[in-house]
């Protein structure tokens, strides 16, 4: 049954959905700006230096023309805060970010990427069979839902790897995956960006997890200090390979690395990398029980 | 390295004259093209409805709006990945004369000997600055098999349309050939760090 409440809930997270895939395409958030320009800062090969000032401009461009940052407007992924007393159902909720991704697609008019995996024909406004994809997480004691809108270009997504290290491989084996995965993808990821990587749980949730971790604002650290100390460890490591900005030779390779962990198997010893291009785009609201809608570019 | 400009479409002396690293801002015409539109071309065998002589061909499958009288408006234009058509580019140089790809994170080291042999360059872009390409685009002028939309042929008319890298020249240079190998190496120091 449709209450009054569900009504007004479902329609303030499909306007919500349809912002914010506009918003995290066109006015990419502070922190990267910021990692940006550190970046140009920094980098003292010529094509390295051509390309970031390029880069920063172009923030610029789209800043000036409202247009977008990139042409590639992704596939819509979005991580789903539910408190266990927010009044709308997760199976609602996910029909109204979907109805808000195809509304934004067609209104602004966004190109729209999604296609039949073996046909390859074109299956609606940014939306498919299980498009757009949501990330969960439940949260006991809270009424409220935070919604954040991840539209994963392709280029970098592409350049996603997993290995099934085994545990005689130790931390070492998960350090030269990464490394190797990164200089293997050189130029075609749009790189400086943000390495995410999964580590334990098991094969589908490594990557899982390598997704979340593309997600987070750029540079802050994982909680746990052997996996903090990890990501301190590889982003440096990282950019020793020279691979530079989109691949043309430099110092910066990568604006940050963040990892994400679970617990594993004593056997098991996985991990996936999942790639985030340089135009990290990312968008949040907070929508309360009311149907009241706070709009956040930093979460 | 140099920096130039060129006008396109061009010739084999001009295009001789890059050298990889080099900066370059051009003018005139360029061609988009991307993965469908290669396939229908190479694979299924139809020849394409423009000219590609001396062309300078664009990865890229725009966003557009399409106007009441049937031309296109740009929306926002940006370039794709290349390497998933490094197969296309003997063909391109041989059969229609194309001088210069472009697109983002370059050509793997196949390209390298049919572009000095055939006097071809590939350019690099800067993959997901769109908002900036878009404003050198001055306009969609010809749209040829819109059935492949987004990966139609297109031709556009531009003004400043830079700054490109170039990446692999015509005499057997290759930016990415020399990062990677420089990166190899550099691997082997570093896992030995670990």
């Amino acid at each position: 049954m449709t209450t009054a409440i569900d009504t007004d809930l479902y329609g303030a997270v499909e306007d919500a959905a349809a912002y914010l895939y506009v918003w995290a395409l066109k006015d990419i958030p502070q922190d990267l700006r910021d990692a940006l320009e550190d970046a140009a800062g920094k980098e003292t090969s010529v094509p390295g230096q051509r390309v970031l000032s390029t880069i920063l401009k172009n923030v610029q461009v789209a800043d000036s023309e409202k247009n977008l940052v990139c042409q590639d407007t992704g596939i819509a992924v979005y991580t789903c805060r539910v408190g266990e007393h927010f009044p709308l159902h997760p199976a609602r909720i996910y029909a109204a970010l979907k109805a808000g991704t195809e509304r934004a697609t067609i209104e602004h008019p966004l190109r729209s990427n999604a296609v039949h995996t073996l046909t390859r024909e074109n299956t609606g406004p940014n939306t498919g069979h299980r498009l757009p994809i949501v990330h969960w997480e439940f949260v006991s004691g809270w009424d409220g839902l935070d919604v954040k809108c991840v539209p994963k270009g392709s280029g970098s997504e592409n350049m996603s790897f997993l290995k099934m290290c085994v545990p005689a491989d130790g931390v070492k084996g998960i350090k030269q995956f990464v490394l190797e995965s990164i200089v293997g993808a050189g130029g075609k990821p749009c790189p400086p960006g943000i390495v995410g990587v999964g580590i334990g749980g098991s094969a589908d949730y490594a990557m899982y997890l390598a997704k979340e971790a593309i997600a987070r604002p750029i540079g802050t650290r994982n909680p746990d200090p052997h996996v903090a100390q990890l990501e301190e460890e590889l982003f440096e490591l990282l950019n020793e390979t020279g691979i530079g900005p989109m691949g043309l030779g430099g110092d910066i390779t990568v604006l940050n690395c963040h990892i994400e962990h679970a617990d594993t198997h004593m056997t098991l010893n996985p991990v996936a990398v999942n790639y985030q291009c340089w135009a990290a785009r990312r968008a949040s609201a907070h929508i309360q029980p009311d149907g009241a809608v706070e709009y956040d570019r930093e979460a | 390295m140099a920096t130039h400009r060129l006008t396109f479409p061009t010739t084999e002396e001009q295009i001789r004259e890059l050298r990889a690293g080099d900066e370059v801002t051009v003018d005139g015409h360029i061609i988009g093209i991307r993965d469908r539109t290669q396939i229908r071309i190479f694979d299924q065998g139809m020849e394409p409805p423009m000219d590609l002589a001396g062309a300078f061909l664009l990865h890229t499958a725009p966003g557009v709006r399409k106007l009441e009288d049937g031309r296109y408006e740009k929306v926002c234009i940006g370039t794709t990945t290349s390497a998933r058509m490094v197969r296309f580019t003997e063909p391109l140089g041989e059969r229609y004369g194309v001088r210069a790809i472009c697109g983002k994170g370059g050509f793997p080291d196949e390209a390298i000997e049919p572009m000095r042999r055939l006097g071809m360059v590939y350019f690099a872009i800067v993959g997901g600055a769109a908002a900036l390409e878009t404003t050198q685009i001055e306009e969609i002028e010809e749209v040829a098999w819109e059935e492949l939309m987004p990966e139609c042929l297109w031709k556009f008319r531009v003004k400043d349309f830079g700054p490109l890298t170039v990446g692999i020249d015509a005499h057997g240079n290759s930016l990415y050939h020399d990062v990677q190998a420089r990166a190899q190496e550099k691997l082997k120091e570093l896992y030995a760090r670990l």
